[in-house]
């Protein structure tokens, strides 16, 4: 029974979005089964990491097909991490979203629609085949532009235009990649390439097969040249759609690139420097971009590319200090990311709008939320003991290790700025008086106005993401534990080489 | 066979970006189709093209003794003609809806400020 443990995850989702399907128009039918679904899937998660964390990476041959010829999913510490976390991110945002996303966008399947991008997610983590890590990549695209214009709004229908492109435009990319990968190794399991790539002579085909590996990815993970569609459409869709884009969407194209990373091209020179060049504007890019803007919900996408940043250039410096920080920050950004556009929507559904011009003292309306906000906050910034602090030691000493001294500076900036559009957030949204501003909108339902277990359904998701940042701020050691065992799983790709193809 | 279509490959590719740049919605689509096909030939160009040869072991033999045309190339091509289908066709309606509610379909107008920025 044990052995196909870590495909679970995938068929916990697969089977809810398809019997969320036959209640189309049934609407409190599908809350309660997303909710169930979700709890079921983060009971799998659980089970999934445990078992990981007691075996080892375990791998999985699809349809019992030998490794290099087969498809492959491959368990290991990382994928184990990244599934957990996707399914506390997942089941938080289903809160949120029964509650906050109206009916008009839950009667054309969003649910579904929901499980099928967390079934995504899960395989893109999981799989050890590249040409099936596309295929899980197009799963993921469809479901989020599906997520993305439900509705049809004016201004969701712009960004979703832009968004549809980039992403398309991206998934060609990466199969060009895969065809060029392809065409020199003459294989498509990602642990077979790594072997055969070293006996390659032509460094160039190498180099070109890697830029466009990072290009696709690149685009995916909203890197600096290729970022500017990322917050010209995640404010438009409902706060919890922005809320999982945040958390995981971005991220499973930072988990490819510490995948290509470590696995197939480690010592790639030429890639490493154009790994911390591209962090380093990413990380200027992101924060400048963050101070100057007045919407939250834009403030908090562009200090997602920021701290997109701060992963690419602990990848660029590749060695295990490197990667435990990465990791770690990976950890804390996707449960900190999801949690701040939840905050986003809250604020939306207190005030009506998310302009930090028109809004004002919510400390002294809602004392009690206002400090749970800050807490999050905080994290996001990095004070310490909090969950935003500790990754940051091991990604600045190993950038001060390696001479990176470039990098550091960015770093160093990047976290002060963050400080910055923070506090600019606090002293606008939260300290100053309401302003005199009229709602445009004739039927919009406050928080204030909500029955108590609509505003526990609302809060609740923030709450437990919220304590998920505390534990990983004040019980470090332990993320310090698994990040240091994942860095070390990474950097010694042969063990994963090992797993898959049994030599 | 080869030199034409890398050279096919090329067109693709440059037409695909070129239709991409437009400012007319209708027109990036039809950029993104193009670019589209052009990947699927290069796919099938990088499998090594072989004639006539296919990837059967003759009965009275355990392994291939000759050259043979690959398989690979094509299973994923079929695979991404079928993805690159429903993503055109979900960018059709996106396009339709779209054009509907902002009564355009030049990208530069995409930049109405809402109203929370």
């Amino acid at each position: 029974m044990t052995d196909n443990i870590i495909t679970y995850p995938l068929i916990v989702h697969l089977f809810f979005s398809i019997v969320l399907m036959f209640f189309w128009n049934k609407i409190k039918v599908q809350k309660i089964l997303t909710i169930i679904g979700n709890f079921v899937a983060l009971a799998v998660a659980v089970m999934v990491f445990i078992f990981t964390w007691k075996n080892g990476t375990h791998v999985v041959n699809a349809g019992n097909w030998e490794a290099p010829f087969g498809i492959v999913f491959v368990g290991d510490m990382l994928s184990a991490t990244l599934i957990l976390l996707t399914a506390i991110a997942g089941l938080s945002v289903s809160i949120f979203s029964v509650v906050s996303v109206i009916n008009a966008r839950l009667r054309f399947g969003f649910f579904s629609v929901y499980h099928f991008l967390l079934l995504g997610l899960n395989g893109a983590f999981l799989t050890g085949d590249i040409f099936n890590l596309y295929v899980w990549f197009e799963i993921i695209i469809i479901s989020s532009f599906v997520l993305i214009s439900i509705g049809g709004e004016k201004n969701q229908l712009e960004g979703a235009i832009k968004y549809f492109t980039l992403n398309f435009f991206g998934s060609l990319i990466f199969l060009t990649a895969l065809g060029v990968i392809y065409g020199i190794t003459g294989s498509l399991n990602m642990a077979d390439i790594a072997l055969k790539i070293r006996d390659i002579d032509s460094q160039v085909l190498i180099d070109i097969s890697a830029v466009l590996f990072l290009t696709a990815f690149g685009i995916k993970s909203a890197v600096f040249p290729l970022n500017f569609w990322l917050p010209a459409s995640y404010h438009t869709p409902p706060s919890a759609v922005s809320a999982i884009f945040a958390g995981l969407l971005t991220k499973v194209g930072v988990y490819a690139m510490i995948r290509m990373m470590t696995l197939i091209f480690p010592d790639d020179v030429f890639l490493s420097s154009l790994l911390i060049l591209l962090s380093i504007l990413t990380i200027i890019s992101g924060s400048f971009g963050a101070i100057i803007q007045n919407n939250i919900r834009k403030v908090f996408s562009y200090l997602i590319i920021c701290h997109i940043g701060f992963m690419i250039g602990g990848l660029g410096v590749l060695n295990v200090l490197a990667l435990t920080g990465v990791i770690f920050y990976l950890i804390h950004d996707i449960v900190v990311k999801t949690n701040l556009f939840l905050i986003g929507g809250l604020i939306y559904r207190m005030k009506g709008t998310t302009n930090m011009k028109k809004i004002g003292s919510i400390y002294s309306q809602s004392p009690k939320l206002s400090l749970l906000m800050i807490v999050v906050m905080f994290s996001l910034v990095g004070v310490p003991p909090l969950s935003g602090f500790w990754p940051k030691i091991s990604l600045f000493l190993s950038s001060y290790n390696t001479q990176n001294y470039w990098l550091l500076a960015a770093l160093i900036l990047g976290s002060f700025i963050t400080l910055i559009a923070v506090a600019k957030i606090w002293s606008e949204a939260f300290w100053k008086n309401q302003p005199e501003f009229r709602l445009g909108k004739k039927r919009f339902i406050f928080f204030d106005e909500l029955y108590t277990i609509q505003k526990w359904q609302f809060v609740t998701p923030i709450v437990i993401l919220a304590f998920i940042s505390l534990y990983i701020g004040l019980g470090a050691e332990h993320i310090q534990t698994l990040s240091v065992r994942i860095a070390n799983e990474l950097y010694n790709s042969q063990n994963y080489i090992d797993a898959v193809l049994k030599p | 066979m080869e030199l034409l279509l890398a050279i096919m490959t090329g067109i693709l590719y440059a037409a695909g970006t070129y239709m991409i740049l437009r400012r007319s919605i209708v027109k990036l689509i039809i950029g993104v189709i193009l670019l589209g096909n052009g990947v699927n030939l290069l796919i099938f160009l990088l499998g090594r093209i072989t004639k006539g040869e296919p990837p059967i072991i003759p009965q009275d033999l355990k392994h291939f003794t000759d050259i043979y045309a690959d398989p690979v190339p094509q299973a994923l091509i079929l695979t991404s003609i079928v993805i690159s289908f429903g993503l055109q066709a979900f960018a059709i309606i996106l396009v339709k809806r779209a054009y509907k509610v902002l009564k355009t379909d030049d990208l530069d107008m995409l930049n109405t400020k809402d109203e929370d920025s």
